[in-house]
Parts: structure tokens; sequence; C-alpha cells
């Protein structure tokens, strides 16, 4: 009797329809929470970039001592406002995919492989007890191995000491790409330079680095196993803090200053 | 069906016929999730979920699903079950769900849900074959829970994120054995628990799949030596 192919087919019918109403309740009806989450561990890797994180207070309430900004990448401007965009819940990742906020990145000048390019950033600045500028985060994206890195890059008021790098997604490898994400690794990035004399110097290198040599303030070890994640890695840098990216707007900054 | 049946399913799968030490199913999770105690108690809480829920919805239909697709049946609903149970944890315990990433969605695959499904779930009525996945899902738990805690002991000096063993690369007096860090370790350790409860429990002994024969050509010392 089970065998028949009407039964068949009308139990296998009932069961998919009452399986999929059950998963996708469940996907609906947890959504916010879940999209809130995934703000909230953003929001704690900006801080723990910022070097600030302190895991026993609410992440919203920390996150309160940074100051949104708008970038405008044409004309290298830092804004509060720009048309009708909320610089509190902007998402300049979710942005760079709407075609009216967004320009293709030529290929030639496309070295870390994002594709589009969003006409306006959001960095975050953070502010010491004076009011003066200590830190600036800026979020860097990049293709590595598998997929796009998704990170925060702290420098200093110098505008050229890395101060601290985070990653908040990205596919790479466990164990050799996703190294990334190894605090041991990220602490290497301290007080590294990015420019010399103008020019974009910051690297991952293969393999150690030379404390003697005169350019190790401007190289990272490398992940090892993991050439191309390092070498995505440093293609991030070079694209975000070249023309393209921030160089003009933090020039911009260095001359209020 | 009597208290002693219920008790009997829960408890027999726990030692006497655990799903991992006996039935050697499930082995790819525990290798992969025991390097930490906290991330190990939620991969049990939803395996044994999972397996209970799946034992309990397929022993409900299972005198309406037709023989020739009941294993895509079974699929459906364990598939479903894990999907609500991944949902749940992104939303409330996202930091736990980050790094178990993959392996609830594995859950799918995990021999041990399909196992009782397919062998218990699609014979016995519903409240006993719940009953059934509860105590595969505890068998399999406490297997995990053992090799979890000697591995973050032992491996991180830790166990739930508190210290217990200082490190000396904290500065304390306890070298980490990083090994134990690595999934292989798992193999080891429930190598060593096989070899342990088949020391007690002899029927869990296999006999052996072959026996050595004689050769035929060699000479028989035995006799020789009684001829001598």
């Amino acid at each position: 009797m089970n065998d028949s192919v009407l039964k068949t087919i009308s139990v296998s019918f009932v069961v998919c329809l009452l399986c999929s109403l059950v998963v996708s309740f469940a996907a609906v009806s947890l959504r916010d929470t879940q999209n809130l989450n995934k703000l909230n561990d953003q929001r704690m890797k900006i801080l723990k970039t910022a070097g600030i994180y302190n895991p026993d207070v609410a992440v919203e309430a920390q996150f309160q001592n940074l100051v949104p900004k708008f970038v405008n990448f044409e004309t290298s401007e830092l804004l509060d406002e720009y048309q009708d965009l909320d610089l509190q819940t902007y998402d300049p990742v979710y942005y760079s995919k709407q075609s009216d906020y967004s320009k293709p990145v030529p290929p030639k000048q496309d070295i870390a492989i994002i594709k589009n390019q969003e006409n306006i950033g959001k960095i975050y600045l953070l502010k010491d007890g004076n009011g003066d500028l200590e830190k600036i985060i800026l979020p860097i994206r990049g293709y590595g191995l598998w997929g796009t890195l998704y990170g925060y890059i702290a420098i200093d008021r110098d505008l050229n000491t890395v101060r601290g790098l985070e990653f908040y997604e990205h596919k790479e490898t466990p164990g050799l790409g996703a190294e990334v994400d190894n605090p041991k690794w990220k602490a290497l990035w301290d007080g590294k330079k990015i420019y010399q004399d103008g020019s974009i110097a910051l690297k991952v290198i293969k393999g150690k680095v030379d404390s003697t040599n005169a350019s190790a303030a401007y190289q990272v070890d490398g992940l090892s196993g993991a050439t191309l994640t390092s070498r995505g890695v440093t293609n991030m840098i070079s694209y975000w803090f070249g023309d393209s990216g921030y160089k003009q707007t933090l020039q911009s900054l260095n001359y209020d200053s | 069906m009597t208290v002693k049946q219920y008790k009997d399913v829960i408890i027999t799968p726990l030692i006497k016929e655990n799903p991992i030490t006996l039935q050697i199913l499930g082995i790819c999770s525990a290798l992969a999730v025991t390097s930490s105690l906290s991330v190990t108690l939620v991969m049990c809480v939803a395996l044994t979920c999972v397996v209970s829920f799946s034992n309990l919805f397929i022993s409900i239909i299972r005198n309406y699903i037709p023989t020739s697709v009941r294993i895509i049946v079974q699929m459906t609903i364990i598939a479903s079950l894990v999907i609500v149970v991944d949902e749940l944890l992104k939303a409330y315990d996202y930091e736990t769900s980050k790094k178990l990433s993959v392996f609830v969605g594995l859950i799918i695959t995990n021999c041990i849900v399909m196992g009782r499904a397919e062998a218990f779930a699609m014979k016995e009525k519903p409240l006993i074959s719940f009953m059934d996945g509860l105590g595969n899902g505890l068998g399999y738990s406490i297997i995990l829970i053992a090799v979890a805690t000697v591995r973050e002991l032992f491996g991180a000096g830790t166990l739930l994120g508190y210290e217990i063993l200082p490190l000396v690369s904290n500065g304390g007096w306890y070298p980490a054995n990083n090994l134990l860090l690595l999934p292989p370790s798992s193999f080891i350790l429930i190598g060593f628990m096989i070899w342990g409860i088949r020391t007690f429990q002899k029927d869990q002994v296999e006999p052996n799949d072959f026996k050595l024969q004689k050769h035929a050509n060699a000479p028989d010392l035995t006799k020789r030596e009684s001829n001598a």
C-alpha cells in the first residue's frame, strides 16, 4: 500500500512542505537577532582594532567612544552628512554593491580585487580626553585565497603608524590563511609604518622579518603556508592606502591639524 | 512499554552500546570540535536534540513512509532539524556558533542520527524512539566531554576557559602539550577509551575476522617433536 506511486509522491510532498515551513519560520523569526549579533561582532572587532575593547562592558556602550565619519572618496573630504544616508547605520560594504552609490574599479587598478568601490566610505575616529585625535580606524577589504577578507586597520595620529588590525569575515583555510586571526600575528602589525617618502611601503613578506634591516618597519612576517592570503593582505593595504583609497583624505587631515 | 524498557534504551547507549566506542560512529565531529570544552558542550546539546527529535518525528510517520524513499524522507527531517538548531545557535550563541562553523551543519551526515532513525525509529513507537535518541545523544556526549576535558586541560591548561594549570608562556609551570590541541590526538584518546571499556566489557571484543592458517607445506613441528 505504502509503495504506490501516488502515495510516495504525496508523502514526500507533505514532508517537504512541513519541513520547509519549519525551516523558513525559524529563519525568518530569528533573522533580527542574528543580524544584531553580526553587527555587535563587527563592532567588537572595530573596538579591538582601536585597542579599547573591554569584554566586561556592553559593546554598544563602548562603541559610543568612537566618532564615525563619512569619507567622500572623490573629494577626499570627511563629512558628517551625505545626502540622506544615516551615519550610524551606514554600511560601506552594502553600498558598494548598490550601483547608485558605487563605481566599478577598473581591472588594472583593482589590485585587491574588490570589483566595486563605494563612493562614500565610513571611518571611525578615536579621540583622547582632550578631544584630540588619537587613532583612526579604517575599514579595508580584499581578496585572499578563497574569498574576500573584511577587516579594519587602526592608524596612529601621525597618519602613518599602524596600531591594530582585525578581520571580521574571511573564508581562508583554517590553520593556514585563517591565521590572519592569530593574535600573535596581529600583534606584529603594531608600530609598522605604511608610507615611506609618500609611497606605500608596508608589505607582508615571505618568511620572517630581519629586524636589523632598514626596511623592517615596513615589513610584516608572512603567514607560512598561506602565500596567497599574505599577498592578499599586502594588496589590500596597497589599495586602501593608495590614491583610490584613503591616501588623499589622510593627507588633507594632516593639513587640518 | 514498561518503565524498565524506557530506562534501558537510555542507559545501554551510555557505555554498553556507546555509539562512538562500540559502533565507531560520529568520529569526525568527535575529532573536530573537542579542542575546547565549552564548544563541545554546545555541540553535544545540538546533536542530542537533533537525534532525539529526528527519532520522534520519524517514528510518528514511520507507518506512512514508503520504503522506496524512506532514506530521503529521513534525511529531509534530519536536515530541517539541523538547520533549525543552526539558526537558533546563530541567534542565541553567536560566538560558539562561529567556532563550530560547519560542524553544526555536518550533524546531518553524522552516522549516529541516520543510524538511530533507520535502526530504531522506523520500527518503534514515538516515545521510546525519542528516549532512544536521547540515550544515544548522551552516550555521544559522555565520550566527547571526556575527550574535550583531557584535550583542553592538558593542551591549553584551562577548563571552560578558566585557568587550571598555569602555562609556562603565561609565567606558570605547565608546558602545554600542543599535540592535544590538534585533531589527531582525539583518535589516540578515543582509542584508549575503547581499550579501557573493552577491558571491562569483554563481550564488546569482536572475534578475529580471519585466522592465521598453517602453511600447507610447512613441517608440523609438534608431530616431529613427539616422534623424537
